[in-house]
């Protein structure tokens, strides 16, 4: 895929002294981006650092202050997001603007203008197909976008946007609600595209990770002032991370103590469940949790890890097997987990850990109001009381929110966590369950969950992790197990595994890297080795 | 009468129930359909069906015409979609109680206009009658109205509409997500009036069958939650108006069992057999429905907390 460079099709962007003030208060202060032809350029900064107030200024849904815009080095105005799309301006959103109910080739169809009174669908998928393999990418056409996973749908917005013709294409965190594979598919096909000088990407993210591997420019953002920009490759994380959040403490790596293991905690025997399809899709999963380890799960998702959360938290029935908690018959009730001191932070909070038209208050108080000192006589709880302690916690936790009234639905996701773990982790904890903690979340949150997790371990809870971030599980666990078609297929104390190998079991070769002559091509089938 | 000569006569005396009163449940199917296609539910149809007709009736009546009637109860029908489309228009309404509220309304105002429609005779639409086309016998009854002829190839215009034309596009990503195609600039409470309004027409249309044809009279009792039922063979016939035609002559066949079984001397529980259309229904609703794939059909704007 070398570039052809000379029918380059992006356009060349440059934004001057942009600044942006709501009602007194500066937002975006004389902030210039360069973006060559062809680059994919991001724009990188914490929660509130302006890059969103920059990009709406850019395609026309704000009207900034003051500051020029050129495109391929003309000065243009844009007013409206209509001069925004007549200049080859297209966004793509963290999350989907397609049409679910609607195939691919409907969704495309859809989006052109003007949409002819009849439609001979056979004919669409075919020249649509054709453009599609030009693109030289691999999106389903033909079913409904319902049925694709996340990371196709986000690759369906980009071909999106191509098929209407855009040379710039603006990115809003568009990895934030795929898996890491996922992401790194849908980056890799944006890089292949700029290279192919089809388009001109910026995209905006907090992750150090996609500028290393995707990114050829970087413009940095905090408190709406660009704090630095240049090559990608001329940057370190230090010097970015020191631009991005400045002064900001975050917390530190997260230390190991080093503690005798205690007795098996929770217990997974033989769990049988099924998918809501009613196909099998637990198969005899065992595993074992110490107190004072953290066992890390990982694998490719679909492997069953989200029923297993599932059946842990109660809200899957199994239709074989046990789960023992200290020896004993658990099966998650409100009672059980107060006896046992089970908590939970399941993936996707805003879903599974809270209700979302409730307040904060509330929410944090879940499993409190009914107990001294909230509720006096087991029934009379006491809304000052609950107030009061989710003040406090919420302080702790550094959640922040318009008002501790506020129902929880209107805060962002890092605060929608932060909250769950003040709710479940501000108890005495013996068993704690995990998964994906960390998901679509900013830089500053993920460390603090993260020393929060390894906390819990220090002080002797036994905590089981499961990620789809393989990192995550090397940074915390001090056990890996591998789940793979609904039952664990290898299992090792993390100083004795590697990445690949790991990556390997994660991709079902159930014996783990095996030296062959073709080796080489089994390492390169393996989905999360890279 | 031999065994055979009896199931015959029962097959025939379904198949002429089938073509007799199914119109109706067909017209407002469609409408229904229209309508939740859009992405909203009109509950209030068995109103429209029910002043459909009472203006069709009065029209024929003063101006001597069935035809006029039948036009005329497509506005009937049309103003009242057009009031519930732009009642749900507005800002924090319910599309489920305007529906309720346009039923007892269209309901009441049609038995207020239609009392001196009770007694005079108006004229009735004509029939095509098929019974001669077939060798055997007991087939005098069967009689095809012009109305169910329209009615079928509507169905099957409707279902190419809405998958092969610009507007059937529109119209069902109107009704599959609200954001999307305000993102795709189209104007969805515009979208929704007019499918609402077209949905009510054709529920009027159907109304003017009951008083036009079958059983063709005017009186208050004359619909008896035909419009209802019909809203419910829409969820049955899975949003398709090609089974939306089907489900309406099976339900048309059903409600003729029991007179079809007295004719040939089954004259017990002639009532339960009666009731055989409402049971039929539960039966096929829960025969068809499964916890998992339950309403996948459906379009994702319905909702019944909006």
């Amino acid at each position: 895929m070398s570039p052809p460079r000379k029918n380059v099709l992006g356009v060349r962007l440059d934004v001057t002294d942009m600044s942006k003030s709501f009602n007194g208060v500066t937002v975006l202060d004389s902030a210039s981006l360069a973006v060559g032809a062809g680059e994919l350029h991001v724009l990188l900064g914490e929660n509130g650092a302006g890059k969103s107030t920059l990009v709406k200024c850019i395609m026309g849904a704000l009207r900034p202050d003051g500051g020029q815009i050129s495109v391929d080095g003309i000065p243009v105005e844009i007013r409206s997001p209509k001069d925004a799309l007549r200049h080859g301006f297209g966004m793509v959103y963290q999350h989907f603007t397609l049409i679910p109910a609607l195939t691919g080739v409907q969704n495309l169809v859809l989006s052109r203008a003007p949409i002819p009174a009849f439609i001979d669908w056979e004919a669409e998928l075919k020249a649509l197909t054709r453009f599609v393999r030009e693109t030289g990418l691999d999106v389903p056409l033909d079913r409904p976008v319902s049925a694709l996973a996340a990371g196709e749908k986000q690759k369906l917005e980009i071909l999106k946007q191509l098929y209407l013709r855009r040379r710039l294409l603006i990115l809003d965190e568009p990895t934030s609600v795929l898996t890491p594979n996922e992401a790194d598919s849908v980056l890799g096909m944006i890089r292949a595209l700029t290279r192919a000088g089809r388009l001109t990407g910026l995209m905006i993210t907090h992750k150090f990770r996609e500028v290393e591997q995707f990114a050829d420019g970087v413009t940095v953002l905090r408190g709406g002032r660009v704090t630095g920009s240049g090559a990608a490759s001329r940057l370190s994380i230090t010097e970015l991370s020191k631009m991005m959040i400045g002064n900001t403490v975050i917390a530190g790596h997260p230390t190991r103590h080093s503690a005798a293991l205690g007795p098996v905690k929770l217990e997974f025997a033989g769990i049988c469940a099924n998918n809501d399809l009613g196909h099998s899709c637990l198969e005899g999963f065992n595993l074992k949790v110490r107190a004072g380890e953290i066992v890390g799960v990982a694998g490719i998702s679909g492997n069953g890890q989200r029923e297993l959360v599932e059946v842990a938290s109660g809200q899957r029935r199994p239709t074989d097997g046990a789960i023992l908690v200290s020896g004993k018959p658990y099966e998650a009730t409100r009672a059980q987990n107060d006896r046992f001191k089970v908590f939970s932070l399941p993936e996707e909070p805003s879903r599974n850990a809270v209700v979302p038209r409730m307040s904060v208050a509330e929410n944090i108080a879940l499993r409190t109001f009914d107990k001294p000192p909230t509720a006096s006589l087991r029934w009379w709880y006491s809304p000052k009381k609950m107030r009061e302690r989710a003040l406090c916690l919420a302080a702790r936790y550094s959640v922040v929110a318009p008002s501790i009234d506020t129902a929880i639905e209107k805060l962002s996701g890092g605060n929608i966590q932060r909250a769950v773990l003040a709710r479940e982790l501000s108890g005495d904890v013996e068993v704690l369950i995990v998964a994906n903690p960390c998901f679509g979340l900013d830089f500053v949150t993920v460390a603090d969950i993260r020393a929060k997790l390894m906390d819990q371990r220090n002080r002797g809870a036994a905590v089981l992790l499961i990620t789809e971030d393989l990192d995550e599980i090397m940074l915390l666990a001090d056990r890996v197990a591998v789940m793979f078609g609904g039952a664990i297929v290898h299992s090792a104390a993390v100083e004795k595994v590697d990445r690949l190998s790991i990556g390997l079991y994660m991709g079902g070769y159930e014996h783990g890297p095996v030296r062959t002559e073709n080796s080489q091509v089994s390492l390169n089938d393996a989905p999360a080795s890279t | 009468m031999t065994m055979s000569q009896q199931i015959a006569t029962v097959a025939m005396a379904l198949l002429a129930g089938a073509l007799k009163v199914s119109t109706p449940f067909l017209f407002v199917s469609l409408g229904e359909c229209l309508t939740e296609k859009s992405g909203r539910v009109n509950l209030g149809l068995e109103g429209t069906l029910i002043m459909g007709a009472m203006v069709g009736y009065a029209t024929a009546y003063e101006t001597g015409n069935p035809w006029l009637g039948v036009c005329a109860a497509a506005m009937a029908g049309m103003i009242l979609g057009a009031m519930h489309g732009l009642i749900c228009a507005l800002p924090r309404v319910n599309d489920i109680a305007v529906g309720i509220a346009l039923m007892q309304f269209g309901t009441a105002f049609a038995f207020f206009l239609g009392k001196p429609y009770i007694q005079p005779e108006a004229p009735h639409l004509p029939d095509i009658p098929i019974g001669a086309w077939f060798d055997v016998g007991g087939t005098g009854e069967l009689q095809l109205s012009p109305l169910l002829v329209c009615g079928s190839v509507l169905a099957f215009g409707m279902a190419w509409g809405l998958r092969q034309t610009r507007w059937g596009l529109i119209l069902r990503t109107v009704g599959e997500s609200t954001v999307g195609a305000r993102a795709l600039g189209f104007r969805v409470d515009l979208v929704r009036l007019l499918s609402t309004a077209a949905g009510g027409a054709l529920a009027g249309i159907g109304g003017s069958f009951l008083s036009l044809a079958y059983p063709g009279i005017w009186s208050e009792a004359l619909s008896s939650g035909q419009g209802l039922i019909a809203v419910a063979l829409v969820i049955f016939a899975r949003w398709n108006p090609i089974y939306c035609l089907f489900a309406s002559l099976l339900f048309g066949a059903a409600g003729a069992l029991g007179p079809a079984l007295q004719s040939v001397g089954v004259t017990e529980a002639y009532h339960l057999f009666n009731a055989v259309p409402y049971i039929l229904t539960l039966l096929i609703m829960i025969g068809s429905s499964s916890r998992v794939a339950a309403l996948r059909a459906a379009p994702a704007e319905l909702s019944i907390t909006r």
